[in-house]
């Protein structure tokens, strides 16, 4: 089956006065119907704007200057803002770490929830969308919704008002929905219940999740597959299960390493030393070869290429253990 | 042995004054009133020298307000935290400087418009523990013990990275040679690369200066590997304490469980998660009895009606929970 969103060498670049700072260099990936995908990475990596470029919200003086971004069928890449209207809180929403990206603070979740459907649908009636406003609280886990459509964002917890952006994100039943950093103001409690039902929700309707964080741990949890992402760039892809057992990448290697757990209590973490350069001067050839054990002559000199291994895997490193290459 | 720190009867209320809202609303007949939050309600414990105390709980618990009150920045309501000065590793250090507090945001605590030198000799030359001539080697001293170069002295805090900057917040900390580190969010705020770096750093300063901590977290992973025993808090009150093994593998309290459960965990992998329903009640009105009845799937009519006392059900481990009463 073909994905819902593939993602071709994207290249989305900021032209500011210190320089030209790539954000996203050369970013691949796709995501299948119902399938999670969690794109990981430290503040600054390009996660953001990889979500960004895909819901056509990248604003001057950053631009998409290469690659495809391909939507069913059809290359996002190349339609105008008027275009990518009819699609944005359609067949691709976002969700955002602050709920109050998308929530009116002045509005009714009622209003504000009518509002998303008949924008999309202009001939369903006032009624019949609040009852998909309420069915779909409903569906993110907010009980007694009717009471609720009533009220103000104000008058939410945090993961409530999530919640809420959540249900507004898969009003229109959209293909593909991307979360970023969804979860990284709630408290374990609440991170547990969003994760579950946006779990649920996936399989159900089967829509695409991208899920951005920086949380490693969280991606083990829901996603099915994750692309580390390393100055704006992947350094490694692949399903959940291959690359927790068997990182391969030095980067995802010391990420790992660096989570702290149980198993590791009384010895120091692994720790990745140095910290990441700056993205406007970037040093030849591997972006990671001043933290990296493994780094050599050829890392200082050219840019390691994607290595493609079995099950979708891949690695963008010189030192891909023998005998893995496909 | 006694504690070197010890905590009674600890509580400290914040009155939340009126809105603009509210005050319009009473004008016009209705009747808001001032409302008091127990931020931190009765809660005692105590800790010993050379251990790492963790605390854990979920937003607005009052674990700040706990630690303020033991760094001694925030009076409590009622209650006292009593440092066993016999202990102290320097005894002639003042009283006052003993205990230091390290922030989740190292930008907002450090002077922008000081050099590092300034900011990490202000206190000790203030104090007289050392004298201006010995400065620039004090500050020198102090940046090589968090892993800083030397060379960097000159510089103002804008010009360090958050990894560096939280490390020369804890250089400052330092320099008045404390006995007790309070650390609150020391490091949520950083990368998860260079986390590990300062988790690691805190931990070799303990070993190398014999330091106590107490260690605010809500990243329950972080909590377990550092600290030697937990504190978990729900809604201003302590609902369990327990040394880390047993905090990891026994949980008592259903609350606890609940927390642990919801971790996200690398070694566990893809999974179906089980959340505790409901949401954090108001600490401004939280419920009657066992503040966790809500939520509580073993909750009964008891738990309503009646608040569950702190009780050892086992050598260091400390439950409030009525089912230990039945077992
Ligand atoms: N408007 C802009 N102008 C210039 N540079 C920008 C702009 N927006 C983002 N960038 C740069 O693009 C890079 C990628 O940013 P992005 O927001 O995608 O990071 P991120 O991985 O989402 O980080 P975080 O975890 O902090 O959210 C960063 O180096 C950032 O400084
Ligand atoms: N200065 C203050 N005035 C009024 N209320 C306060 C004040 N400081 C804290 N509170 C209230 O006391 C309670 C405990 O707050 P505290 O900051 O100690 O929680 P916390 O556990 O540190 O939360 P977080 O994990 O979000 O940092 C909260 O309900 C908070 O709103
Ligand atoms: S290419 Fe070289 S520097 Fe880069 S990650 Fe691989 S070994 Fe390290
Ligand atoms: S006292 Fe009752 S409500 Fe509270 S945790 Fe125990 S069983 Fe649950
Ligand atoms: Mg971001
Ligand atoms: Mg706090």
């Amino acid at each position: 089956m073909d994905p819902i969103l593939k993602i071709n060498n994207l290249q989305t670049h900021f032209f500011t006065k210190a320089g030209i700072l790539k954000a996203v260099d050369g970013v691949s990936f796709e995501i299948g119907a119902g399938e999670i995908v969690g794109l990981v990475g430290e503040s600054g990596s390009g996660k953001s704007i990889t979500g960004f470029s895909v819901m056509g919200l990248v604003d001057p003086p950053g631009k998409i200057i290469d690659g495809s971004i391909n939507f069913k069928g059809q290359d996002l890449s190349a339609l105008s803002n008027n275009q990518m209207q009819g699609f944005r809180g359609n067949r691709i929403a976002m969700i955002f770490q602050d709920p109050m990206m998308t929530l009116n603070p002045v509005l009714r979740i009622e209003t504000q929830m009518i509002e998303a459907i008949q924008a999309h649908d202009g001939s369903i009636s006032r009624e019949d969308a609040r009852i998909r406003s309420r069915d779909t609280l409903g569906l993110v886990g907010i009980s007694s919704p009717d009471e609720r459509l009533r009220a103000y964002p104000h008058q939410f917890s945090g993961g409530m008002r999530q919640r809420v952006s959540i249900a507004i994100a898969m009003l229109n039943r959209p293909d593909l929905i991307i979360a970023d950093e969804p979860t990284t103001a709630l408290d374990v409690t609440i991170q547990g219940q969003v994760i579950s039902e946006m779990q649920k929700l996936c399989r159900e309707t089967q829509t695409a999740l991208l899920w951005i964080t920086h949380d490693l741990a969280v991606v083990a949890g829901i996603a099915d597959r994750v692309c580390v992402m390393y100055a704006g760039r992947i350094v490694e892809q692949g399903s959940v299960a291959n690359i927790i057992a068997n990182p391969m990448h030095p980067y995802t290697q010391g990420l790992m390493g660096s989570v702290p757990s149980q198993n590791r209590r009384g010895k120091p973490l692994q720790q990745i030393n140095g910290m990441v350069p700056s993205m406007l001067n970037l040093p030849a050839g591997c972006a990671f070869q001043n933290r990296c054990n493994h780094a050599n002559e050829k890392c200082s000199k050219i840019q390691p290429d994607i290595t493609q291994l079995a099950d979708r895997r891949q690695v963008r490193c010189f030192n891909v253990p023998a005998g893995q290459q496909v | 042995m006694k504690p070197i720190l010890q905590v009674q009867n600890l509580s400290k209320d914040f009155i939340k004054s009126l809105d603009l809202v509210a005050k319009g609303l009473n004008r016009i007949g209705q009747s808001y009133k001032e409302e008091v939050v127990h931020a931190v309600d009765d809660v005692n414990f105590s800790i010993f020298k050379g251990e790492i105390v963790g605390v854990v709980g979920e937003s607005g618990c009052g674990k700040s307000t706990l630690g303020r009150m033991v760094a001694g920045i925030l009076s409590p309501s009622t209650g006292s935290v009593e440092f066993d000065s016999s202990q102290a590793n320097n005894k002639e250090i003042p009283s006052a400087l003993r205990t230091q507090m390290i922030f989740q945001d190292p930008f907002s605590s450090l002077n922008p418009r000081k050099r590092v030198i300034d900011i990490v000799t202000e206190a000790p030359i203030y104090h007289k523990l050392i004298t201006p001539s010995e400065k620039r080697a004090f500050a020198t001293e102090m940046l090589q013990r968090v892993g800083l170069d030397p060379d960097t002295l000159e510089r103002y805090p804008h010009q360090f990275s958050g990894g560096q900057r939280q490390r020369v917040g804890i250089a400052r900390a330092l320099a008045v040679s404390p006995e007790f580190l309070v650390c609150d969010e020391s490091i949520a705020a950083l990368d998860v690369s260079i986390q590990a770096q300062i988790i690691n750093l805190f931990v070799d300063l303990k070993d190398t200066y014999d330091l106590t901590y107490l260690f605010i977290s809500h990243d329950i992973g972080v909590i377990e590997h550092i600290s030697d025993r937990v504190i978990v808090m729900y809604l201003g009150r302590i609902v369990e304490t327990a040394p880390i093994e047993t905090f990891v593998k026994q949980p008592n309290h259903p609350y606890t469980q609940a927390l642990l459960a919801g971790v996200p965990r690398l070694e566990v992998g893809k999974r179906q998660y089980e959340p505790i329903s409901g949401e954090i009640p108001s600490p401004l009105s939280p419920p009657t009895g066992c503040h966790f009845h809500p939520r509580c799937k073993f909750a009964t009519p008891r738990c309503k009606a009646e608040k569950p006392a702190l009780r050892e059900i086992a050598p260091a481990h400390f439950s409030a929970c009525h089912l230990n009463d039945e077992a």
